[in-house]
C-alpha cells in the first residue's frame, strides 16, 4: 500500500485529540479500526494531511446496558465485540441478528460500529440498525458533548455533520417501549461484500401491540432509508398478516434503489418487501412460541 | 535376506506425503519476487489509463521529472525510439508495451516511473498529464461486427475491421446431412463470462542488468522462465545465454503469469538505461484490470438427435472476444486453442466449429485461469447443451450420459473433431456419482419437496479433457515445440538433486516429483532435492500450465531416472562381479538373480560411480532426459450438485458436491485431492458469484475484490471425493493430468443443478454467474438472463 503522503498521531486522551483535528482544520480523519479508512488511503481516494488515530486512548472500547435500559457503545468497540456479547443477544435482537452480518470475521475483528457510523456509506449495516432502533451519536468537540439523532447525523452519501474538530465516541440506542425484538436480513453475493439490500427492522411490543417500530434499509438509496411510513403503520396494532403486508409494501415504495451489476431497482424493492416480511414473520413465530 | 523397500513408507507413488515446500511456506519463509532486495534497487510505478479508448494528444512528464527521488520516465514515445512501444505476442499479433497512439482499454500501460522508492514513484505518476480525446467503446462482439464500429487495431496495415480470426474446424457437410435427418435439434445460446485467475501474489519483476559482464538477471514471476528468455533474447535483442531468468516462490499462477507484460519489459529497459535493478510490484487492481483473464466467449450451440437419444451430430458457433490486442498464452495451431475438444467423451459421428474472434476495448490475454486452451469453455457448452438436449428429448441426464458414452473397449476413439482419446471408463465414474448423491434417492425429495413449494435441483457435469500440451507435432510456442525436461543428478552418498524445466506454483512439485524418482530409483523422496526455475541452471522446458508438468515433465523425471538405473546396473554388475544379464531390480536394490541376498542398494551404486566404476565407464551418476509426448492426457471427471434455489430471493443454497475423478495414477493422492478441492471451489465461484464486467463506457466493473469476488471458507461448500484410476497407457507412471479438471468440468454442474430446479419454467439459460437477481428474474419472468457486458444501470 502505497498511500499519499500524510502525518500520523496517536494522541491519548481525547482533548489531545480534539485539538489536534482542530490543528488539521478540516485535512484530518480519525483513525479507528480503519476497515474503511484504509483502503480508502490505499486507493488514493482519501488524502488526508493528518491522521488521528484513536486506538491509544483508552475508555472507548465498552458497550454497555444503562439501568434504564439505554444502550451505549463506544467508539472504540469493535464489531467482534457486539458478535459475541451475551447481552446484546438476551437484550437486543435486531443489533444481535446485525452484528454477524457485518462484513467478515477479519474485519469484524478490527472495525467499529461508531466508525462505520461516521464512514456513511449508504451500504453500511450499522446504520440502518441505528435508524430502526432510534438511536443518535454523541460528538465530543472543543466546546464539549452534543447529541446527533441518527437521522440527521448522515448528511449524505459518505458525509456526516460532524464538526471538523469534533470526534463521535458513543453510539446511543434509547431503551426499548416493552418487549424488544426485531431482526436484520442481508441479501449479499458473498460474505464480507457490501450488502445488495439489508433491511433492519426493530420493534417494541407491550401485549400483542406494537408500541414502537422502526424499519430502515440498507444499499436501497443514496443513504440510509429510514422508512419511516412503515414503521408507523404497525405502531398500536398487532402483528398479522395484513399489518406485515403492510408495512413491507410501504417500506418497499420508500426505497430508492438504483439498477446496477448487483440487480434491477425492482429486484432490490422486491428483496425489501421479502425481508421485511420475513422479519416480521420470524417475530410472531417467536412470539407465539413464547406464548 | 533384506527386506524389500515399503514403497509408501519411502515417500514413492501413492504415498500422501506432506508437503515439502510447506515448511518454509507455513512458516512465512518463502522467497517470492517481493522479497528479494539488491543492492542500490529502485522500484517503478505504471501509469494506466483511466479510459477504454482514446486517442493521446499528448504526455506531459516534466512535472514528475522534477519530483526529488525520480530517476526515469518512460513514456510510448521514449520506447518508440528503441523499437519497444510495441511487443510481439504468443499468438503472432502485436501488443503495445506503452501506448503511443490511442490507449485500447481501461488499465492499458501509458507511462512509467522508476523512483527511489515506491511512493515517490506512484506520487510521480499522478504527476504525469495525459492529454486524451475519448472515442467510441467496445465491450461485446456484437458492438464490435457493427456496422460502422471504431476501428480498435488501426495501428495494423489491412485491418479493416475488429475480426481477429474466422476459423472453423470439421465435416460441414457430414454434419448438415446429419441434422437434416435429425428427428430434433436442441440449441442453446449462451456466454461464458470473463473471469480472472487473481493468484494471491500479482505479477512483478525485478531487472538487473550489470554493465561489466553484460549479463541481464530477472527475477520474474513467471510460470515458463525458459519461454521468457527466449522473448526477451528476441525483444531486446539480448544474446539468450547473457539473459538469466529467475522464477522463484510463486504464490499462484493459475495461467496468469505465463503471458510477457509490459511491466516487465519496462523493468528490463530501465535497468539497461539505469544500470541498476528495478523492481515492478504490481497491484491487486494492475492485475485484475490489466493481465491474462479467462473465457469471455458466446456459443451458438446445436445438437441434431434421435427420439430415442442418441446424438448425431454437434454444431458449434463461438465468438471469443479477445480485447485490445490478440495476446493468448495458448500453444496449439488452432486458433480458438482446444475449442473442439468438445464432445470427445460421446461417441458422436460429425460435428462442425465455427471460431469467431473479436477484438474489444477490454485488457488482452485470454485463456489464462487454470484452462487448457478453452477447454474450459468447451466443457461448460457441451454439458450446458447436453442438459438442455436431456431436456428437451424428455430423458434422465444421467442416463442420456450413458447412452452417448464412448464405452470402455471402444478405445483408442477417435472424436468427430479429430483427436485421439485413448482410455477411460466413463460409465463407471457415472455410476459412482450416481451412488454417492443418491440420484434415485434425490430425484423423489426433488418431487416431493416441490409439492411444498420448495425448489431442489441436481446437475451433473460429465467429461474428458485433454491435458499435457504437447506432441510437438501440434504444439508450440513462436516455433519452440511443447516438449519438457528433467535433469538427475544422484550424489555420492545417494542423495539427489533433480532439476526440472516446468515451474512449480502451489503444485507441489518439490513433494511429487520426488516421489517419482523414489519410485522408479528407491531413493527415499526425503533425499531428493527438486529445484525449477533458474534458467542458468533447469534444463530446457516449457514451463507449467495447462495442466501439462504431471503428463510432460513428470514423464521426464521417470525418463530421466531410468536412465540412472540403467547406469546403476552396470555399477551393480560390477560390484556384484557378474554381468548384467544377471542383474535383477526390486524397488531400491540390484540383486544376482539365481542369489536374491546377494545384492547391492541403489546408494551403494551412487558412491561406486564416484570411486569404483569398471574400467572404461564414465565416473558419476547423472542425466537428463528430454520428453516428447506421444498424445495429449484424457483424464474424466463426473462432478454431481444438488441445490435448493429459494424462490423468493433467487438465492441458491449447494445440498451436495460429489466429485469423481479419473485421473489415472495418482503420485500423491493428497495432493491431487487439494487440486480437485481448488478447482471445485472456482467452479462454485464461477457458477455463484465471480466475473468481471464493464459498463457501456468500458469501465471495468471488477477492477478490485470488492467487486471481484473471491469465494471464502465461509460459504463455498464441502466436497465428497472419489477416484477411479485408468492408467494412460502411454504415460511412463500411467498419469494423466489433473490440475485443471474440476475447474474445467465443475461449473457446468453447478449451472445444470439451478436449471434443474427451474426446469419446467421454459428458461433454457441463465449466464453466470448465476448471481440471486438473474435466478429471481429467469423464475418470476421466465425468460432467458444473459449477462453479456455492458451491465445494466439506470442510465443505460
Amino acid at each position: 500500500m502505497y498511500p499519499s503522503r500524510f502525518r500520523y498521531e496517536a494522541p491519548q486522551s481525547l482533548d489531545h485529540a480534539i485539538n489536534l483535528l482542530h490543528e488539521g482544520a478540516g485535512e484530518a480523519k480519525v483513525l479507528a479500526g480503519g476497515q474503511s479508512l484504509i483502503p480508502l488511503l490505499k486507493l488514493r481516494f482519501a488524502a488526508p494531511e493528518l491522521l488521528v488515530d484513536i486506538n491509544n486512548i483508552s475508555g472507548l472500547d465498552y458497550h454497555r446496558f444503562e439501568a434504564d435500559g439505554t444502550m451505549r457503545v463506544g467508539a472504540l468497540c469493535r464489531h467482534a465485540a457486539l458478535e459475541r456479547s451475551s447481552i446484546l443477544a438476551s437484550r437486543a435482537p435486531t443489533m444481535a441478528a446485525a452484528a454477524p452480518l457485518i462484513a467478515d470475521p477479519i474485519v469484524r475483528n478490527r472495525g467499529t460500529l461508531v466508525g462505520s457510523l461516521c464512514h456513511a456509506d449508504p451500504q453500511g449495516d450499522w446504520a440502518s440498525v441505528v435508524t430502526a432502533l432510534g438511536g443518535h451519536v454523541v460528538a465530543l468537540g472543543p466546546d464539549g458533548r452534543r447529541a446527533i439523532p441518527i437521522t440527521e447525523f448522515v448528511s449524505g452519501p459518505f458525509q456526516n455533520v460532524l464538526a471538523i474538530d469534533e470526534i463521535a465516541v458513543e453510539a446511543v440506542i434509547p431503551a426499548p417501549k416493552g418487549n424488544a425484538a426485531g431482526g436484520y436480513l442481508k441479501l449479499e453475493r458473498r460474505v464480507g461484500d457490501f450488502a445488495t439490500v439489508g433491511v433492519a427492522v426493530a420493534i417494541d411490543t407491550s401485549g400483542n401491540q406494537v408500541t414502537r417500530a422502526g424499519i430502515a434499509l440498507t444499499g436501497v438509496g443514496g443513504t440510509t432509508i429510514e422508512a419511516a411510513g412503515a414503521g408507523q403503520a404497525l405502531v398500536g396494532r398487532p402483528l398479522t398478516a395484513d399489518t406485515i403486508e403492510r408495512a413491507a409494501n410501504l417500506a418497499a415504495e420508500a426505497a430508492k434503489p438504483r439498477t446496477d451489476h448487483r440487480g434491477s431497482a425492482e429486484y432490490k424493492r422486491h428483496i425489501v418487501h421479502t425481508f421485511v416480511t420475513r422479519i416480521l414473520n420470524r417475530v410472531t413465530e417467536t412470539a407465539d412460541k413464547a406464548a | 535376506m533384506s527386506q524389500a523397500l515399503d514403497e509408501i513408507k519411502i515417500g514413492g507413488l501413492g504415498a500422501s506425503r506432506k508437503r515439502v515446500e510447506d515448511n518454509r511456506f507455513l512458516r512465512g519463509k518463502g522467497n517470492y519476487v517481493d522479497d528479494i532486495v539488491l543492492p542500490g534497487m529502485l522500484h517503478m510505478e505504471i501509469l494506466r489509463s483511466p479510459l477504454a479508448h482514446a486517442r493521446i494528444r499528448s504526455v506531459d512528464a516534466s512535472k514528475a521529472w522534477d519530483i526529488p527521488g525520480v530517476r526515469l520516465v518512460l513514456t510510448g514515445e521514449m520506447m518508440a525510439t528503441r523499437n519497444l512501444a510495441w511487443m510481439p505476442t504468443l499468438s503472432y499479433d502485436t501488443q503495445a508495451v506503452l501506448a503511443t497512439d490511442k490507449v485500447r482499454f481501461q488499465g492499458q500501460e501509458v507511462a512509467c516511473v522508476i523512483a527511489d522508492d515506491p511512493y515517490i514513484a506512484k506520487d510521480a505518476c499522478e504527476a504525469i498529464v495525459v492529454d486524451y480525446e475519448p472515442l467510441p467503446v467496445i465491450v461485446n462482439p456484437t458492438q464490435a461486427m457493427a456496422e460502422g464500429a471504431p476501428l480498435i487495431r488501426d495501428d495494423k496495415e489491412n485491418q479493416h475491421d475488429n475480426v481477429v480470426y474466422d476459423w472453423e474446424v470439421g465435416d460441414k457437410a457430414g454434419t448438415d446431412a446429419a441434422f437434416a435427418r435429425a428427428d430434433r435439434v436442441s440449441s442453446l445460446e449462451l456466454h461464458y463470462p470473463r473471469s480472472h485467475p487473481s493468484p494471491l501474489e500479482c505479477c512483478g519483476s525485478i531487472a538487473d542488468f550489470d554493465r561489466s559482464t553484460s549479463k541481464l538477471t530477472v527475477y520474474m514471476t513467471t510460470q515458463a522462465p525458459h519461454i521468457i528468455r527466449a522473448a526477451v533474447s528476441m525483444v531486446a535483442e539480448l544474446p539468450e545465454h547473457m539473459i538469466r531468468i529467475v522464477s522463484p516462490d510463486l504464490g499462484g499462477g493459475f495461467g496468469n503469469k505465463v503471458p510477457v507484460y509490459p511491466g516487465y519489459v519496462a523493468s528490463i529497459l530501465a535497468s539497461i538505461l539505469l544500470e541498476r535493478p528495478v523492481k515492478w510490484i504490481e497491484d491487486k487492481s494492475g492485475n485484475l484490470i490489466s493481465t491474462g483473464f479467462g473465457r469471455d466467449v458466446y456459443l451458438q450451440g446445436e445438437l441434431a438427435l434421435r427420439n430415442d437419444g442418441k446424438i448425431l451430430a454437434v454444431r458449434m458457433h463461438t465468438d471469443a472476444d479477445h480485447g485490445a490486442f490478440f495476446s493468448d498464452a495458448q500453444p496449439s495451431k488452432f486458433k480458438i486453442g482446444l475449442m473442439h475438444s468438445a464432445f470427445a467423451c460421446y461417441d458422436i459421428p460429425y460435428a462442425h466449429l465455427t471460431a469467431r474472434g473479436m477484438y474489444t476495448n477490454k485488457a488482452p490475454g485470454g485463456v489464462a485461469y487454470r484452462c487448457s486452451l478453452r477447454v474450459t469453455e468447451a466443457m461448460y457448452f457441451q454439458e450446458r447443451m447436453v442438459q438442455a438436449a436431456a431436456d428437451d428429448l424428455g430423458i434422465d441426464q444421467a442416463e442420456f450420459r450413458r447412452l452417448n458414452f464412448v464405452r470402455d473397449d471402444d478405445f483408442p476413439h477417435r472424436t468427430p473433431f479429430g483427436f485421439l482419446t485413448d482410455s477411460g471408463q466413463y460409465g463407471k465414474c457415472l455410476d459412482v456419482g450416481l451412488q454417492a448423491v443418491g440420484y434415485e434417492n434425490f430425484l423423489k425429495q426433488k418431487e416431493e419437496a416441490k409439492k411444498r413449494g420448495r425448489l431442489l435441483g441436481i446437475g451433473i457435469s460429465t467429461m474428458t479433457e485433454p491435458l499435457g500440451a504437447g506432441n510437438s507435432r501440434e504444439y508450440d510456442i513462436l516455433g519452440i515445440k511443447m516438449f519438457d525436461s528433467a535433469e538427475l543428478r544422484v550424489h555420492m552418498s545417494g542423495k539427489a538433486i533433480l532439476r526440472t524445466g516446468a515451474k512449480t506454483q502451489g503444485q507441489g512439485h518439490e513433494t511429487t516429483w520426488a516421489q517419482i524418482v523414489s519410485h522408479e530409483l528407491g531413493i527415499p523422496a526425503e533425499d531428493i532435492v527438486v529445484e525449477e526455475g533458474d534458467t542458468d541452471t533447469a534444463p530446457f522446458g516449457m514451463g507449467t500450465y495447462a495442466s501439462r508438468s504431471t503428463p510432460v515433465a513428470g514423464a521426464a523425471v521417470a525418463m530421466v531416472s531410468r536412465k540412472i538405473r540403467a547406469k546403476a546396473r552396470k555399477l551393480a554388475a560390477h560390484l556384484l562381479e557378474v554381468s548384467e544379464e544377471d542383474v535383477e531390480w526390486e524397488l531400491g536394490r540390484f540383486y544376482v538373480r539365481s542369489a536374491r541376498d546377494r545384492g547391492v542398494t541403489i546408494q551403494e551404486c551412487a558412491m561406486a560411480a564416484y570411486s569404483n566404476m569398471p574400467d572404461g565407464m564414465e565416473p558419476g551418476l547423472e542425466n537428463n532426459a528430454y520428453y516428447d509426448p506421444p498424445n495429449l492426457t484424457w483424464p474424466f471427471a463426473c462432478y454431481i450438485v444438488t441445490v435448493e434455489v429459494d424462490p423468493q430471493t433467487g438465492v441458491w443454497d449447494v445440498l451436495n458436491v460429489v466429485a469423481v475423478d479419473d485421473c489415472g495414477v495418482r503420485i500423491n493422492p493428497m495432493i491431487v485431492e487439494g487440486q480437485i478441492m481448488g478447482g471445485l471451489t472456482e467452479a462454485y465461484a464461477m457458477a455463484s458469484m465471480q466475473f468481471i464486467t464493464f459498463d457501456a463506457e468500458g469501465n471495468c466493473v471488477g477492477s478490485n475484490y470488492m467487486d471481484y469476488l473471491l469465494p471464502t471458507a465461509w460459504e463455498t461448500p464441502g466436497f465428497e471425493l472419489h477416484e477411479v484410476v485408468t492408467p494412460c497407457p502411454h504415460h511412463p507412471i500411467g498419469a494423466k493430468g489433473v490440475g485443471e479438471c474440476a475447474t474445467v468440468g465443475g461449473p457446468a454442474a453447478f449451472v445444470n443443478a439451478v436449471m434443474d430446479a427451474l426446469k419446467g419454467t421454459g428458461v433454457r439459460n441463465i449466464d453466470m454467474p448465476l448471481l440471486a437477481d438473474r435466478v429471481y428474474e429467469a423464475l418470476t419472468l421466465r425468460h432467458d438472463v444473459s449477462g453479456a457486458p455492458p451491465v445494466k444501470t439506470d442510465d443505460a
